[in-house]
C-alpha cells in the first residue's frame, strides 16, 4: 500500500475528534447552518433554514418530496450556492463553494441517484474523485482494504454497468470513505435495497458513528428512522418545521409532522370471490432488447378479477421488460403468451390490447405516460384514441377530434382524483409529480377497465397523493376488475397487494396470498433465493 | 516491386488526412460533444495550411499555422455550444458551411497557383504522415492509461455525475474540442501540402464526413479508427488504379465506392447494439447546463 490517502485523519486525530474518544452528550456541533435561503425563481426552495448536527450521531432529515431536503444537502455539499445564510464547521464560518471544497473539508456524500460512470471500472470512478496525484493501483488497494474493513465486498476491477444497485451504492460509500470524512450525507440510501440489503447498510452505518463520524441521513422512510437515528430535523415546504428526537416519537406523529395533516388511512375492501381469469401469462421469454436490459425467463402467471397481485423486487430485475411484454410495447413470439380478458393478445401491439379492455401506466410519467408538453386533454386522447374512438374521433375516416368530450373528461378525471393544477387544461408538465400521476392514474381508471397493469404507481408521489392513488387502486379491484402492480416500495405492496409475488433477475416467483407472507421472505426472494418459500 | 510500393505509399496519402480529422473527432465525441464541423475546420486547415506555406516559402510552417487555424476556428464551435448551449448539431453543420464557404473566399487567389510540396522524410512518407501514426498511439495511451485521460472519457459518460465529483464538465469539453479542430486542421493540411499540393476549392471534397463515420465505424476505440482509415484510403486508391487498368466499371461508381462503404458499414455496426452501446459515449451530443 504506501499511499496516503488521508491527511485529514491526522487532524482528525489530533483534534480528538477521531475514533476512539467517547461521544459526551453535550457537543459544540460537527457543522452548523443558519438561516439558509435557496430561491428558485419564485419557489423558495429553503427558507431561512437553520440546521446542526454534532460529532458521532446519526441525524435524520425528514421530509416529502419537494420538502427542500435536496437542496440543503445540495448547499452543505458545494453543489449550490444559498441566496443568504451561513455555514458553520467546527464553529468556524465557511463557504463552500464546490463539492471538491465540501470534501476538503471533510464531509463525504452518497447519492439518491448515484453519480456512477457506467463505462468505467469500479476502481477507476473512485479514482476520479482524487487528485491527479493518486495512481490507479492505490485505489484498488485501498478499495480491497475499505470493503473487507467495513464489510462491503466490492470487486474493484468489474465494470460498473455490470453491477446490481447495491453494488453500486457500495461503490459510492467507499468512496467516500477514501477520504475519511468526519461527516457523511446519505441521500435516501435504502430505496434501492432489500430489506437485508437495509440492515447490512445499518451496521456498516453504526461502525461509523462510533468511530466518531456523523451521518447526516435523508429518507421519508419513518421506520428506519425511528430504528437508526438519534435525532431528527424536520422540514415542509422549504422550512424546519420541528426537531426532535426520533426514538420518543411515534410512527405518526412523525408522519404528521413531516406532511402537516392526517393521512388518510387505506381502506381495505372485501375482494369479490371470483375465479374469472383476466389476465394469463403463459411461459413468457424475452432477450434482452440492450445490454443493460434484463431478458425475462420463463414467466407464467394468472391473475383472477377482483384480485390486487403486487410484483416487488428491486428496480432493475425485469420489471420494467415485464410491463412492456404485457402493455404491447414490446410483441411476443406466440399469441398465448400473454391472455387478457381469454383472448390471446401476444402478437397485438398496445392500442389493441386497450381496445380489449386493459389498462396500463408505466413507469415514468413524463415522456413516457404523458407528453409533458401537451395539454391534459391532448394527453387522454392519445392514451385512448383507440380504445374509444367512438367517444373521441368523430366523422367516420376523418376522425375530428371531439374536443369538448375530451375536455370534460380531464375535468372529471381531475375532480374524482383531486388533481391540483394551475389552469384549466395547462400542459402536462406543468403539473407537479404527485398530481400527475393522479391525472394518469385518472385517465386510465375512467374507462372502468377490466385489467389494469401498473409500474411504480407511486414512485416519487407525495405521501397524501400516494395514499389517493392507493386506494383508488383497491377500489379498483373491489369493483371486479384486476390488477397488477409492480412496485419496488415494499410497504405499499403490503398495504394493497392481495397476493404477492416477486422478480428477481428476470425471473418471477409464484404468488402467495399476501396475508401468508413476511418481509423477511419477500426479502429473501428478492436477493434472488427461492429456497425462501421452502 | 516497386508498383507496390507506389500503392502502399499512395494509399498512406490518403488516409493520412481521414486518420488525423478522425482521432480529432473521436477525442472530442469520448467529452461527449457532437462535432459535425469537422470538414469545415478541415478545409479551414487547408487553406491556411496553404498560404502560409506560398508566404513563408515552409510547408512546415504551412502545418503549423493549419493547425492553430483549425484549433480557432474549433473555438467558435465550442463557445457556441459550449458557453451559449446551442444546438451541436445544428451549430456544427453550420461550421462546416462556414468554413467552406469562408475558405473559397480566402483561397480564392491562390486558384491555379502551384503548391509547395512537404517533401518525404523516410521511406517516402512525409512527416505528417509520421505524426498521424503516432498520434493515433498517443490518443490511446491518453485515454486508458492517463487520468486526464480518464476524466474526459468521465465527462463524455455523464456530465452530471462528473459536475458532481468537481471535474470542470466545460473545461474539459473546450480542450477537447480545440484538439479535434487542430487534427482537423492538420488533416487539412496534409491534403493541401502533401495530397494534392495546390489550393482547389471544396478540395477536402467529404473527407470530413467520412472522418466522422469513421469515428462510429471504430465505435471509439483509437486502434479500430487506423483500422477503418486505411480501409477506406486503400478503397480510394484501388478506384483510382481499376480506372487507369481500365476496368469496365463506370468511373462514377468507383468514385463513390468509399461513401458506398461507408453507408454500408453504418449498418452493419449499427446491426450489433451491444457492440455500439457499451463503447458509446452515453453523454453525446447532450447539452451540458451545470445547476446554480
Amino acid at each position: 500500500m504506501g499511499y496516503d490517502f488521508s491527511k485529514k485523519a491526522r487532524i482528525l486525530a489530533k483534534t480528538g475528534k477521531g475514533a476512539a474518544t467517547p461521544v459526551p452528550n453535550v457537543q459544540q456541533p460537527l457543522l452548523e447552518a443558519r438561516g439558509i435561503t435557496k430561491i428558485f425563481g419564485d419557489l423558495r426552495a429553503n427558507d431561512t433554514v437553520d440546521f446542526s448536527i454534532v460529532p458521532g450521531e446519526i441525524h435524520a432529515l425528514l421530509g416529502e418530496n419537494g420538502a427542500g431536503k435536496s437542496t440543503l444537502v445540495k448547499i452543505l455539499f458545494g453543489s449550490l450556492q444559498p441566496n443568504s445564510g451561513e455555514i458553520f464547521w467546527r464553529e468556524k464560518s465557511v463557504s463552500i463553494r464546490s463539492p471538491s471544497e465540501a470534501r476538503g473539508l471533510g464531509i463525504g456524500m452518497v447519492f439518491q441517484h448515484f453519480s456512477l460512470f457506467e463505462a468505467l471500472t469500479v476502481a477507476e470512478n473512485i479514482a476520479l474523485s482524487f487528485g491527479r496525484d493518486t495512481p490507479l493501483q492505490a485505489v484498488s488497494e485501498q478499495t480491497r482494504k475499505l470493503s473487507r474493513q467495513y464489510g462491503l465486498p466490492l470487486d474493484p476491477d468489474a465494470l460498473v454497468g455490470d453491477l446490481s444497485v447495491g453494488q453500486r451504492q457500495r461503490i459510492e460509500i467507499i468512496r467516500c470513505l477514501m477520504q475519511d470524512p468526519a461527516l457523511i450525507i446519505l441521500d435516501e440510501p435504502t430505496s434501492v435495497l432489500t430489506p437485508q440489503e437495509a440492515d447490512t447498510l445499518f451496521e456498516t452505518l453504526f461502525r461509523l458513528r462510533d468511530e466518531g463520524r456523523s451521518i447526516l441521513y435523508i429518507s421519508h422512510r419513518l421506520e428506519e428512522v425511528q430504528r437508526i437515528c438519534s435525532a431528527a430535523t424536520i422540514m415542509r415546504h422549504g422550512k424546519v418545521v420541528d426537531a426532535c428526537d426520533p426514538r420518543e416519537e411515534t410512527a405518526a406523529s412523525l408522519a404528521s409532522k413531516m406532511v402537516g395533516a392526517e393521512i388518510a388511512n387505506i381502506e381495505r375492501r372485501q375482494e369479490p370471490a371470483n375465479d374469472e381469469v383476466v389476465l394469463q401469462l403463459s411461459n413468457l421469454v424475452m432477450d434482452k432488447s440492450n445490454p443493460f436490459a434484463v431478458a425475462l425467463k420463463d414467466i407464467s402467471l394468472s391473475v383472477h378479477a377482483g384480485e390486487i397481485v403486487g410484483i416487488a423486487g428491486i428496480a432493475g430485475n425485469g420489471q420494467s421488460e415485464l410491463f412492456e411484454a404485457i402493455s404491447g410495447e414490446t410483441v411476443q413470439e406466440r399469441a398465448d403468451q400473454v391472455v387478457i380478458d381469454g383472448e390471446p393478445v401476444g402478437l397485438l401491439d398496445i392500442s389493441k390490447r386497450r381496445a380489449i379492455g386493459a389498462a396500463f401506466i408505466p413507469e415514468e410519467r413524463l415522456g413516457h405516460g404523458a407528453v409533458p408538453n401537451m395539454i391534459l386533454s391532448d394527453n387522454i386522447l392519445l392514451a385512448r384514441h383507440a380504445s374509444d374512438a367512438e367517444k373521441f374521433c368523430k366523422m367516420g375516416w376523418m376522425k375530428i377530434i371531439a374536443g369538448k368530450a375530451l375536455r370534460d373528461v380531464a375535468r372529471r378525471v381531475s375532480k374524482v382524483m383531486d388533481v391540483r393544477k394551475s389552469a384549466e387544461n395547462p400542459p402536462a408538465g406543468s403539473l407537479s409529480g404527485g398530481n400527475l400521476q393522479k391525472f394518469i392514474v385518472g385517465r386510465e381508471l375512467d374507462r372502468q377497465p377490466d385489467l389494469l397493469i401498473v409500474n411504480q404507481p407511486t414512485w416519487g408521489v407525495d405521501a397524501g397523493a400516494a395514499a389517493h392513488i392507493r386506494q383508488s387502486l383497491i377500489d379498483l379491484a373491489a369493483s371486479g376488475s384486476a390488477v397488477l402492480m409492480i412496485s419496488q416500495d415494499l410497504d405499499e405492496v403490503f398495504e394493497v397487494a392481495s397476493s404477492i409475488a416477486v422478480m428477481s433477475e428476470g425471473n418471477l416467483s409464484s404468488p402467495q396470498p399476501a396475508s401468508s407472507m413476511t418481509r423477511e421472505q419477500v426479502g429473501l426472494l428478492m436477493a434472488g433465493s427461492q429456497a425462501a418459500m421452502a | 516491386m516497386d508498383v507496390w510500393i507506389s500503392i502502399f505509399i499512395s494509399i498512406c496519402a490518403a488516409s493520412t488526412p481521414l486518420l488525423l480529422a478522425a482521432t480529432g473527432e473521436l477525442v472530442v465525441e469520448r467529452s461527449g460533444v457532437l462535432n459535425l464541423g469537422v470538414e469545415g475546420m478541415m478545409i479551414i486547415g487547408a487553406v491556411a495550411g496553404f498560404s502560409a506555406a506560398q508566404a513563408t516559402g515552409n510547408p512546415y510552417a504551412g502545418a503549423v499555422v493549419a493547425v492553430f487555424a483549425g484549433a480557432v476556428f474549433s473555438l467558435l464551435f465550442a463557445f457556441l455550444t459550449l458557453t451559449l448551449v446551442a444546438n451541436q448539431v445544428a451549430t456544427g453543420l453550420a461550421l462546416t458551411i462556414l468554413g467552406l464557404g469562408l475558405s473559397g473566399m480566402i483561397g480564392e487567389h491562390f486558384v491555379g497557383q502551384p503548391g509547395i510540396r512537404m517533401e518525404a522524410l523516410v521511406l517516402g512518407l512525409d512527416a505528417i504522415f509520421y505524426i498521424s501514426i503516432a498520434l493515433i498511439g498517443a490518443v490511446s495511451w491518453f485515454l486508458f492509461r492517463t487520468r486526464a485521460g480518464l476524466m474526459l472519457r468521465s465527462v463524455g459518460d455523464s456530465h452530471t455525475s462528473a459536475h458532481a465529483l468537481g471535474l470542470n464538465v466545460i473545461r474539459i469539453r473546450y480542450l477537447a474540442v480545440m484538439f479535434g479542430g487542430a487534427c482537423a486542421g492538420l488533416g487539412g493540411a496534409h491534403l493541401s501540402l502533401v495530397y494534392v499540393p495546390q489550393w482547389v476549392e471544396g478540395m477536402t471534397a467529404g473527407r470530413g464526413w467520412i472522418a466522422l463515420a469513421l469515428v462510429v465505424f471504430a465505435s471509439w476505440r483509437p486502434a479500430r479508427l487506423l483500422v477503418g482509415a486505411y480501409l477506406f484510403g486503400a478503397v480510394t486508391i484501388a478506384q483510382f488504379h481499376a480506372q487507369a487498368v481500365g476496368v469496365a466499371i463506370p468511373p462514377q461508381f468507383l468514385t463513390s465506392l468509399p461513401y458506398l462503404a461507408t453507408i454500408i458499414v453504418l449498418v452493419l455496426i449499427a446491426r450489433n447494439r451491444r457492440l455500439t452501446m457499451i463503447n458509446t459515449p452515453a453523454a453525446l451530443g447532450q447539452p451540458f447546463v451545470p445547476d446554480r
